[in-house]
């Protein structure tokens, strides 16, 4: 009996030990290849410079056409997606009777269950010709339909963490203010949402992580051209989507062409681990709050 | 006892009150006059906590929840229970303070003037004026008055309860509810609060839910004693405690039962 127990324990060690062999394997290929990577290409150059055509002749490796296309659809999507999804988590949490509450829910989950291949080409062929009634300037790639349906995909994420931080501000804060006369409405905007601070800024934190990351949207929709630019309706590409493109393609193995996919992948990797950090700082101090 | 010589501030007038389909308050009929503590004692479930909410509508907050006969706000007799009056008209000039310490996250300041920012007062030579004046009638003044901006939740369990106490002042409340102040205390900060209590009814009606009938008796001038739902006895605390006239209150107040 008791060398069962030891097999069992052993086993769910392992299996609980696997997920950060996994990190730290990704951790070290994407360093080791990066290496590789700056051996050949100034760190300088591919920090500063406005030109991404490593596939090219005479190949030039400045990685900000790419960080600008990621900032740039990642900023569109969270212009969307942290208002509604924080408007959204505030009618459910402090608006919505309990059973629409309950009916909403996972309506609204359903949104982060749709593939995101479904919502790149709903924004490809459904926004993107939608919006070019309005501005018909509008490229049919751009950075603000795929921005717009990733802020909408996101959604969830924000409103479902939200709301849980809102849920869990207790009841009798919420009567202290009611109880000054307070409306339904200066109770959740003055006292619900300061109390749910910390979770909020978790939610939204979240939420651009989940943009930066995002491939399959981008990919379809944004047109993948390597284009230092802020203007929404011009195409661009991502970070993510390059890495697509690259490894799609028949780059030989060990090349430089082959390793910008890891110096691409690290800088992303990097960028997504600036706001995982933030957000971790910001829930410890969650339970801080009241 | 006689009517006449006694002001009112309110009067229960078969009052009942039911959650769903229980009916927690049972023809309660009872007057509270006016500058005086009243005090609610009685078991616990017996619906003094209830009776305390009605005054300010809290039970509205909660769907399925229903009030019958009236609560009569004077001098203008206005009924505080009506479902055509607007509760948040009623807690504007009804004030409460909680069994637990309920400050917001936001700075002693902030906390104190919160019931003037939701009236739309925001000029801050008024606020000033406001913040210190409660502060002061709470007692709480000297201790926080040279860190106003620090935040309220980093003050002790009686120092929260005591600016909760300056947040109800605040407004200039009628009528001040207490739901048990001092149960989340330890006895210095309870003695505190008991002697605010009774500095603060020489401006403001009071009425106090307490489980501490020591409490009740050092602190109110009147006790009503509820046990399921009703008024078994009400009168003058000295003679509840003394001479109660009924057998429940008499084993109730003796610790026979509850």
């Amino acid at each position: 009996m008791r060398i069962r127990e030891r097999i069992i324990e052993t086993g769910l060690f392992f299996s609980a030990l696997s997920s950060v062999f996994i990190t730290l394997g990704i951790v070290i290929i994407l360093t080791y290849e990066s290496f590789g990577f700056f051996k050949e290409v100034a760190i300088v150059e591919f920090f500063t410079g406005t030109t991404w055509m490593p596939l090219f002749a005479e190949p030039k490796f400045g990685i900000l056409p790419l960080v600008s296309g990621t900032l740039l659809t990642t900023a569109i999507a969270l212009v969307v997606a942290l208002p509604l999804g924080l408007i959204s988590a505030i009618y459910l949490s402090e608006y919505a009777p309990h059973r629409l509450r309950e009916m909403i829910k996972p309506v609204l989950e359903l949104l982060a269950a749709v593939p995101t291949v479904v919502y790149g080409y709903f924004a490809l062929f459904f926004l993107t010709p939608f919006l070019q009634n309005f501005l018909p300037e509008l490229s049919g790639f751009n950075a603000i339909s795929p921005g717009i349906i990733m802020g909408i995909m996101i959604v969830p994420y924000v409103s479902s963490v939200s709301e849980d931080a809102m849920k869990a501000v207790p009841m009798y804060i919420r009567e202290g203010s009611y109880a000054m006369g307070a409306t339904k409405f200066q109770t959740a905007f003055k006292v619900v949402i300061p109390a749910a601070f910390s979770g909020i800024a978790a939610a939204f934190i979240m939420g651009i992580s989940r943009a930066i990351g995002e491939t399959m949207v981008v990919a379809i929709a944004a047109g993948m051209m390597p284009n230092f630019t802020f203007n929404p309706m011009e195409p661009v590409q991502t970070l993510t989507s390059y890495i697509v493109q690259v490894s799609l393609g028949d780059v030989p193995h060990g090349t430089i062409e082959y390793r910008t996919i890891f110096a691409a992948g690290m800088t992303l990797f990097l960028m997504t681990l600036f706001f995982n950090i933030i957000g971790f700082w910001l829930r410890k101090r969650i339970r801080e709050a009241y | 006892m006689t009517r006449s010589a006694i002001e009112l501030k309110a009067e229960a007038k078969n009052l009942n009150f039911y959650y769903g389909p229980v009916h927690a308050l049972k023809n309660i009929n009872m007057p509270i006059e006016r500058r005086k503590v009243t005090a609610l004692i009685g078991p616990s479930g017996c619906g003094k906590t209830t009776f305390l909410r009605c005054f300010n509508r809290m039970h509205d907050l909660y769907p399925h929840n229903r009030y019958e006969g009236e609560i009569i706000l004077y001098p203008d007799k206005i009924n505080i229970i009506s479902p055509e009056i607007d509760p948040i008209e009623i807690r504007m000039q009804i004030s409460m303070v909680f069994q637990k310490p309920n400050p917001f996250p936001k700075s002693i300041y902030e906390n104190v003037a919160y019931g003037l920012r939701v009236r739309g007062i925001s000029r801050k030579g008024i606020l000033d004026e406001a913040v210190e004046k409660s502060l002061r009638g709470a007692a709480l003044w000297e201790e926080v008055k040279g860190r106003l901006n620090s935040l309220a939740v980093d003050l002790s369990g009686g120092q929260q309860q005591r600016l909760c106490i300056a947040r109800a002042l605040a407004t200039g409340p009628r009528i001040l509810l207490f739901d048990e102040p001092t149960s989340a205390l330890d006895p210095t900060a309870t003695s505190k609060i008991e002697e605010l209590i009774i500095e603060l009814k020489n401006e403001v009606t009071i009425i106090i839910v307490t489980h501490n009938m020591q409490q009740a008796a050092r602190v109110s001038d009147y006790t009503a004693f509820m046990y399921l739902g009703e008024i078994i006895e009400f009168d003058k605390t000295d003679k509840i405690f003394t001479a109660p006239s009924n057998r429940l209150t008499e084993e109730y107040i003796t610790g026979r039962f509850g």
